[in-house]
């Protein structure tokens, strides 16, 4: 009777997210010699109240606010100059922009806290140094408050923008090329053309690319895990962060369900923001 | 309104065909240069107002040569004039076209209004001429009605309609159009070609037309160039080219059913065919005076041919009778040759049956076998020469 993709999700998704949504209203505490009691939203008022997640959260929306837009950009501008029909290089600049995204996120950490190494001999320090002639004051950016964040969003935005460029160039290869040509005989120059018909042509792409890496910014946590471990004093410490110490450090599956709860609320709101915006003019 | 000539237009596209080679190889460059000859040295001159169709199959340069007009493509060799000026380094929206896409190309983000609006826009002008533009072309073409839907909510001949608008609002020297027709279904394709007709006496603007329907050509045509391998074949009035085929591939090309082609050899005055021998009449012997002993072909359009004797005939088997109600079609073999004849739907003749077919001393054509070129015209026609 019910079909075997319906019984993966329920098994699969629905199931524990049920359970994790009953957890949550529970004081359920492994390690703990206490019995598990019914707390009702007790949990969700302690987080309620808790600047620890108010901190984190504020992270993972100012990482959203970074990193989207200039992930966006950045995909937009690599996909619109790689997408050079007949062009024999642009296989391989693809594969060269797309290789990040394959790599494992550990990997990525080792090589940027190289980069970040702190001191004049840190490559990052020194780029800055040679761009600023010299001005720049060599700082250790994973141990720094005010540069930590920042490090942060820039690892991700180079390991996420291949993907994005990917999913734009299947979008601009959608765009058929007479309607290029038609605007060219309108009269429409190269930055009309972009901005009247491949960007129209590339909305929906766009929304969609814009809500995964939302999503994924208020996912951050392999990056944190690495490199910062939420540090410096909560600085990089993300939603995702506080629910795996919560679960896994201090045992706290209560409050680590009613986070898992508060995520998947952000992620259906952000689901019903893009839904929206399609709609709003659908092609 | 400018005229368009062509002056020996070339375009030749550089292709590389990869060749096979190993994995390892793959940073080699190896692939051949192949070079495609796709247009071949176009000289052709349309005059101000004229509606010229470019015909011919797929593939024969018609729809590179329009763009070549519209700066799509740039020529390879040769010389673009629009108007007084040399077009070859203009970019296409300076030379003042508009063209018709097969696809129509609209805008799909933008409304009817937007999309015919958006050329004008482009240049700048004020709101309410945009505005009274746009009006009067689709009041034109009976789009007053759609101008705020979008092409998604539109018909084929909706669409096509939005695409033609578009290219009248910008009041262009010279239309382009690239099979705007081939889209639809037949029963609006001939209304259309009714109504473009309509709108170019209207506007009498020069319109380049490039179809593969040679009935389409023939009826918007002022003159049709019909092209075959890159290479123009003959540019002339459809009249002429019905009736003075400059070679054989014209002469099969015009006119359904097509046109008989049966070899014979000239002996002496004399066509002789597999199946029978024609004495040729006398007005007709000083054109072929110098090819005596060579072979030629007989053209014969089927609608010459009639199943009574006539001054000149040959006894045929009749093998298939296509019965079209007003009038009925004869395919017969003539010795070695398959001919077609038209005759009257009320004709009592069955497959199988011999019948005598004749036409007239004046009605074919002859070709030399070798070169395909027209050796000498059928007398029939209203207009002498080109």
């Amino acid at each position: 009777m019910v079909s075997p993709a319906v019984l993966g999700l329920l098994l699969f998704v629905l199931a524990p997210f049920a359970l994790s949504f009953l957890i949550s209203f529970t004081d359920l505490s492994l390690g703990s010699p206490h019995p598990m009691h019914w707390v009702g939203t007790l949990q969700y008022e302690r987080l309620f109240h808790d600047p620890a997640l108010a901190r984190a959260l504020a992270n993972n929306l100012r990482f959203a606010l970074v990193v989207v837009p200039l992930q966006t950009a950045l995909a937009l501008a690599l996909a619109v100059l790689l997408h050079r029909p007949g062009w024999r290089l642009a296989g391989l600049y693809r594969a060269i922009f797309f290789a990040p995204v394959v790599f494992p996120m550990s990997l990525v950490a080792v090589i940027w806290r190289y980069l970040y190494a702190p001191g004049l001999q840190g490559p990052a320090n020194r780029l800055l140094s040679w761009l600023s002639l010299g001005h720049w004051q060599a700082r250790d950016f994973l141990h720094d408050p005010e540069w930590a964040l920042g490090a942060l969003m820039a690892l991700s935005v180079w390991q996420g923008v291949g993907l994005q460029m990917v999913i734009l160039l299947g979008g601009l290869q959608q765009i058929p090329s007479d309607l290029y040509e038609a605007a060219a005989l309108d009269g429409a120059g190269p930055l009309q053309r972009f901005r009247r018909v491949t960007l129209p042509m590339l909305r929906n792409t766009l929304i969609f690319t814009a809500l995964m890496t939302s999503i994924l910014a208020f996912r951050v946590f392999d990056q944190v895990q690495i490199l910062t471990h939420g540090g410096p004093a909560g600085a990089t410490s993300t939603l995702m962060f506080e629910l795996v110490r919560s679960a896994f450090e201090r045992l706290q599956m209560g409050r680590a369900c009613a986070l898992t709860v508060l995520f998947v609320l952000i992620v259906l709101l952000l689901t019903g923001l893009q839904r929206l915006a399609l709609r709003q003019r659908a092609l | 309104m400018a005229e368009v000539r062509l002056h020996q237009v070339n375009k030749i596209y550089q292709g590389r065909t990869p060749s096979p080679k190993a994995w390892w190889e793959f940073w080699k460059s190896s692939s051949t240069p192949s070079q495609v000859h796709i247009v071949k040295n176009a000289e052709l001159k349309i005059k101000d107002g004229e509606f010229v169709v470019l015909v011919g199959p797929s593939g024969c340069g018609k729809s590179t040569t329009l763009r070549m007009i519209a700066g799509l493509e740039e020529a390879t060799s040769g010389e673009i004039v629009i108007g007084d000026r040399v077009v070859n380094n203009v970019s296409p929206k300076e030379r003042d076209i508009a063209m018709v896409f097969q696809s129509y190309a609209l805008y799909p983000h933008m409304t009817v209004f937007e999309n015919m609006a958006f050329g004008l826009r482009l240049r700048n002008l004020p709101n309410h001429e945009i505005e009274k533009a746009v009006k009067q072309a689709s009041e034109l073409l009976g789009l007053d009605k759609l101008l705020q839907r979008k092409p998604k909510e539109l018909s084929g001949g909706q669409r096509q309609r939005v695409a033609m608008g578009r290219a009248i609002v910008r009041k262009p020297q010279v239309y382009l159009m690239d099979e705007p027709l081939s889209n639809l279904d037949a029963k609006l394709r001939v209304q259309m070609r009714a109504e473009l007709q309509k709108m170019h006496r209207r506007l009498g603007v020069t319109t380049v037309y490039v179809t593969h329907d040679q009935v389409e050509a023939m009826t918007l045509g002022d003159r049709i160039v019909i092209m075959k391998d890159g290479i123009i074949q003959q540019a002339d009035s459809p009249l002429n080219l019905y009736e003075r085929p400059a070679n054989l591939y014209v002469a099969g090309f015009i006119g359904t059913p097509s046109m008989n082609f049966i070899p014979v050899t000239l002996q002496d005055g004399e066509l002789v065919a597999s199946g029978f021998r024609l004495q040729l009449p006398e007005d007709r012997r000083a054109e072929v005076g110098n090819h005596n002993g060579k072979a030629l072909v007989l053209g014969l359009r089927p609608t010459d041919l009639s199943d009574s004797p006539s001054a000149l005939s040959m006894q045929a088997s009749v093998e298939v009778i296509e019965p079209l109600g007003s009038e009925n079609y004869l395919y017969c073999s003539v010795g070695k040759d398959m001919v077609a004849a038209r005759v009257d739907g009320r004709s009592t003749v069955r497959a199988g049956d011999t019948v005598t077919l004749g036409f007239k001393a004046e009605q074919f054509h002859l070709f030399d076998a070798e070169s395909e070129l027209a050796i000498s015209h059928s007398r029939g026609g209203k207009s002498e020469g080109a």
